[in-house]
């Protein structure tokens, strides 16, 4: 009998508000160790809990981009577990009235998304971390760091809508995009600011009813998500093809060596004990709160991804990776915005992702370097003609160092003295015309004579044009003759 | 002035006198510690800890305000950043918080000093404050019974003379049934004007901090700057705390429920006799009687006791040894830790409602019992409601008897939870609440009567506590007859 996975995810978002969820200590990264605590963050006898709203505003940008049903008046409640990183021994969370209900998140290339069902979103806090130092000669302690507890989350539960792990990587991946997208969050896995549990379960291939389901906890990547998945679902597929029944477990995935151990069992599951949480009121979201947000809500990455095919003929894939960051959108479509649309895609896609990757940059510190005015400016002229590629590929590299334009660059660099590349060419027919046995050598694939012509044309030029268009001048020429091309009469030359 | 006097004073005299000169922050301060306090401490036991220092240094920074030098104790339960608070519990031993209570914080601002912290049953879960770590408190006017509780050292602290003021928290009657002990005021705000921050929780949708004090118009001043809202405190209320500064102002045209259904079997005669006494008082005084039959919720107790515990259950969680207070030494795994710290760090007392209350939220009871018990409650705020469109203040019992032995019931928990019978109605609907003393009882014990007012109704509250005092007496509402009151006499 054939299986097939059911898979949900529980989907763990830390908020990129300034404060923690019920107090004022800042929700930072990487401050020294308790640095960052105050008495209700560590749950001191008397602190009360204040809800943050700039987390709850977050948590409706990224309910009302998902589609969510909102509710007017949520309920916070107590989840109670005993563990040293949890202050209070409960955390304040949401349990039958959470914030956010159903909703979906599209996943996939503008046109052909899936559409991957959510149930609810709701508002919770962070914990503290523990760690547990081995040092030679002590008795084994552990420390708790409480900067992170009180941290804003957002926790997503989909509905069990997965059918394979690789959907799964690929909804982590969207969502991550969503709420950098929306300023939500960090969306950094490695961070821990988006974590992801997975309930996974086999039934027979056509079967409704689901079969027992384990719990796959810290599945801190995408690819641990797609992974741990994989090796889940084999392990339960060996079990059922044996006849042995899955047992209900909560599973730790350890990436590393693909490896899955039982945290714990069905007799271990906590009783949490939810009730209401007493010091807080109703989080209540009247009318126009929730009009305010959706007004602030910015186009959304799908919605955007179908407006830059529809409007700059991009293909599908190029307007998602366009798509893929707001700030890279905005570039891009700015850069478009003064030129041709498909040839700005192409320099901001190959030339621009090239300098991000390369120099570790973001879009926006690179947008600060170079303004997308500017590229959009050489764009154009390249779509002009004005400027061979090659060329424009040389002023683009001066734009990432140098400040001015295009014409600025150019005589700075000595080749808008000879009039751009335009002017150039005559130099370069010449002393091809010169040179016919070193163009010859040239094409034989002798680079050192191809040294031999630059310097030849730029003792003509007096110096002024810049060493690298001359090469890829030559270079190009000679590319067009040995194409079989009619080299094009350098003027003053009678045939 | 001699510091001899200063004692006796009410808390608006007192400041009065440091504020023009006539006596030092520290003498007032002092006053009461050289003066009953050296008599009565000792066997009363109303204090759980004090730190001459901490007097000292209080009284030299306190700001001239309107409560210049006084005195004031505060419950155990609140946090205060130079005295320890440990709640009456060994799981707490020897904390000391990082900060002040807002209630605290303000009455500071006011120039009030802390004059120590009051003995209380264990989280203030008791009515005899026998449920104390450092040992009972005792009945100033009778050292063989309870003072009351859970603020019995609080109320005791006033009625001997130690302070003229003291903050203690109710929680299902733990100002009202020590302050009626005691014979002193003890008024329970509506739930959310005096903010919670600070306050060790014991159930947070109950917990109200309370006033204390010898005299209406000293009550009405602590309320009037302690009360507003508070942002650190989401369950504060929003608004304008109610004014009153018309505690003087009698009770003209006021009408009384006189719900007589309620102490026709169960109350002593004493405390019914009382009851008459108040009635007649508040009728002197122009106010109307109206009689009918009220029945707030057959379930009120049982209602009470769910959801207390539940609520305590979950707030206590945090006291596991983990961060602070007592921590089982030397145990083998953290399971044990935890187990160990609070099996040895809580009372017997605590134990019992942590666990009542981690059953009534269990899987499979919660709806059984915590949501049924949330219906209830909603009732019971509907048939108060309902009462006050048919009077302004209801009068009934603060305790169904007079102050009771020590070890009485200490052994008897459904008798000691049903000394919270007419208490805890008023936490229940949120509404305020004050016990006043009438005569005493013929054995010389302190007698009192609960009224219960609307929301935000401390106003009405205070003027009939007032009226109270001057035992209905028109002539005598001003404020010049602050001074009377029934001192204790040591047997």
């Amino acid at each position: 009998m054939a299986h097939e996975a059911v898979i949900g995810l529980e989907c763990h978002i830390q908020l990129r508000t300034r404060g923690k969820m019920f107090c004022g200590c800042p929700a930072e990264f990487g401050a020294a160790p308790n640095a960052n605590v105050c008495p209700v963050c560590l749950g001191l006898p008397g602190a009360l809990p204040r809800a943050n709203h700039a987390a709850v505003e977050a948590a409706l940008r990224l309910g009302l981009a998902l589609g969510c049903a909102i509710r007017e008046e949520s309920v916070f409640a107590r989840k109670h577990y005993f563990y040293p990183d949890l202050p209070k021994n409960y955390q304040i969370s949401q349990y039958d009235r959470p914030l956010c209900v159903g909703g979906a998140l599209p996943v996939g290339d503008a046109g052909g998304e899936r559409r991957y069902e959510l149930e609810r979103l709701h508002l919770e806090e962070d914990t503290g971390k523990s760690s547990h130092p081995v040092r030679a000669g002590d008795r084994p302690f552990s420390l708790v760091d409480f900067n992170r507890a009180g941290v804003p989350l957002l926790e997503l539960v989909t509905q069990p809508v997965f059918r394979e792990p690789a959907e799964c990587a690929a909804f982590l991946a969207a969502l991550r995009r969503l709420v950098r997208w929306l300023d939500v969050s960090d969306g950094d896995m490695e961070k821990g600011q988006l974590r992801c549990d997975a309930n996974v379960s086999l039934r027979p291939v056509g079967a409704a009813v689901l079969g027992v389901k384990t719990e796959l906890k810290n599945l801190n990547s995408i690819r641990g998500v797609e992974k741990g998945l994989a090796a889940e679902i084999i392990r339960q597929r060996r079990l059922l093809e044996a006849g042995n029944p899955v047992e209900q477990a909560t599973l730790l995935y350890d990436v590393e060596h693909d490896r899955l151990a039982v945290m714990r069992s069905k007799e271990d599951a906590h009783d949490y004990r939810y009730f209401p949480e007493p010091d807080l009121p109703l989080l209540r979201v009247e009318g126009p709160v929730l009009e305010a947000a959706r007004a602030r809500l910015p186009e959304l990455p799908w919605s955007r991804a179908a407006r830059l095919v529809a409007r700059h003929g991009l293909s599908a894939r190029d307007a998602s990776v366009l798509s893929e960051q707001r700030e890279l959108a905005d570039y891009y479509e700015a850069c478009a915005a003064a030129a041709d649309g498909r040839q700005a895609a192409s320099w901001v896609m190959t030339e621009v992702l090239r300098v991000l990757h390369e120099r570790a940059v973001s879009i926006v510190d690179f947008a600060a370097r170079l303004p997308a005015i500017r590229l959009g400016g050489l764009v154009a002229r390249v779509a002009a003609k004005d400027i061979p590629r090659p060329l424009a590929k040389q002023v683009f590299a001066w734009m990432l160092e140098e400040a001015g334009g295009v014409d600025d660059l150019l005589a700075r660099h000595g080749v808008r003295a000879m009039g751009a590349a335009t002017d150039l060419r005559p130099l370069v027919l010449e002393v091809l015309l010169e040179h016919e046995e070193a163009a010859a050598q040239v094409l034989a694939g002798s680079t050192r004579t191809l040294d031999f012509l630059v310097g030849q044309v730029m003792r003509k030029s007096r110096g002024q044009a810049a060493p690298q268009v001359v090469r890829e001048l030559l270079a190009a020429e000679l590319a067009r003759r040995s194409a079989g091309e009619f080299p094009p009469r350098a003027p003053g030359f009678a045939p | 002035m001699t510091g001899r006097e200063l004692w006796r004073l009410t808390a608006r005299a007192l400041a009065a006198a440091v504020r023009a000169g006539e006596c030092t922050a520290l003498e007032a301060v002092s006053a009461g510690w050289e003066g009953p306090a050296a008599r009565w401490e000792r066997e009363v036991h109303a204090i759980a800890h004090s730190d001459l220092e901490a007097r000292a240094a209080g009284a030299g920074t306190a700001p001239h305000g309107p409560l210049a030098g006084v005195p004031i104790v505060v419950k155990d339960n609140l946090c205060t950043c130079d005295y320890p608070t440990t709640c009456g519990s060994r799981v707490l031993a020897g904390y000391q918080p990082p900060y002040d209570a807002t209630v605290v914080r303000r009455l500071r601002e006011a120039g009030g000093v802390i004059s120590g912290k009051g003995n209380m049953d264990e989280f203030a879960m008791g009515s005899s404050t026998e449920f104390s770590c450092y040992g009972p408190t005792r009945n100033p006017y009778d050292l063989a019974r309870v003072p009351g509780g859970s603020s019995g050292g609080p109320a005791a602290a006033v009625a001997y003379g130690l302070v003229p003021l003291a903050l203690g928290s109710d929680t299902g009657g733990s100002v009202r049934q020590p302050g009626a002990f005691c014979g002193v005021i003890g008024l329970k705000p509506t739930y959310g004007r005096l903010s919670r921050y600070g306050l060790v929780a014991f159930a947070s949708s109950l917990d109200q901090v309370g006033i204390l004090g010898r005299h209406a118009g000293d009550v009405a001043l602590l309320y009037a700057l302690l009360a507003g809202p508070d942002p650190l405190d989401a369950t504060s209320r929003p608004g304008p705390p109610p004014d009153v500064g018309g505690w003087d102002g009698g009770v003209e045209g006021l009408r009384f429920g006189w719900p007589a259904n309620l102490w026709r079997e169960g109350v002593d005669a004493e405390v019914v006799g009382g009851l008459e006494e108040a009635a007649a008082a508040l009728e002197r005084a122009g106010a109307r009687r109206v009689p009918f039959d009220f029945l707030p919720g057959e379930y009120a107790v049982a209602t009470y006791y769910l959801l207390a515990t539940a609520e305590a259950s979950s707030n206590l969680a945090r006291f596991d040894g983990v961060r602070y207070g007592h921590r089982a030494p030397k145990s083998p795994d953290l399971h044990a830790l935890y187990t160990r710290s609070r099996s040895a760090g809580l009372g017997v007392e605590v134990q019992r409602r942590v666990l009542l209350g981690t059953y009534a939220l269990s899987a499979g009871y919660y709806d059984e019992y915590y949501l049924t018990a949330q219906r209830a409650r909603t009732r019971i705020r509907r048939e108060y409601e309902a009462a006050f469109s048919r009077c302004d203040l209801l009068l009934m019992p603060a305790a169904p008897t007079l102050p009771f032995r020590l070890g009485e019931k200490l052994d008897d928990p459904l008798a000691m939870y049903l000394s919270d019978i007419f208490t805890l109605g008023a936490n229940l609907a949120g509404i305020p609440a004050l016990s006043a003393p009438v005569t005493p009882a013929a054995g010389g014990l302190p007698r009192a009567v609960q009224l219960l007012g609307p929301d935000d109704g401390e106003g009405l509250l205070l003027r009939a506590a007032r009226a109270l005092e001057v035992r209905g007496d028109r002539a005598r509402l001003d404020r010049s007859h602050e001074v009377e009151f029934t001192w204790p006499t040591k047997r």
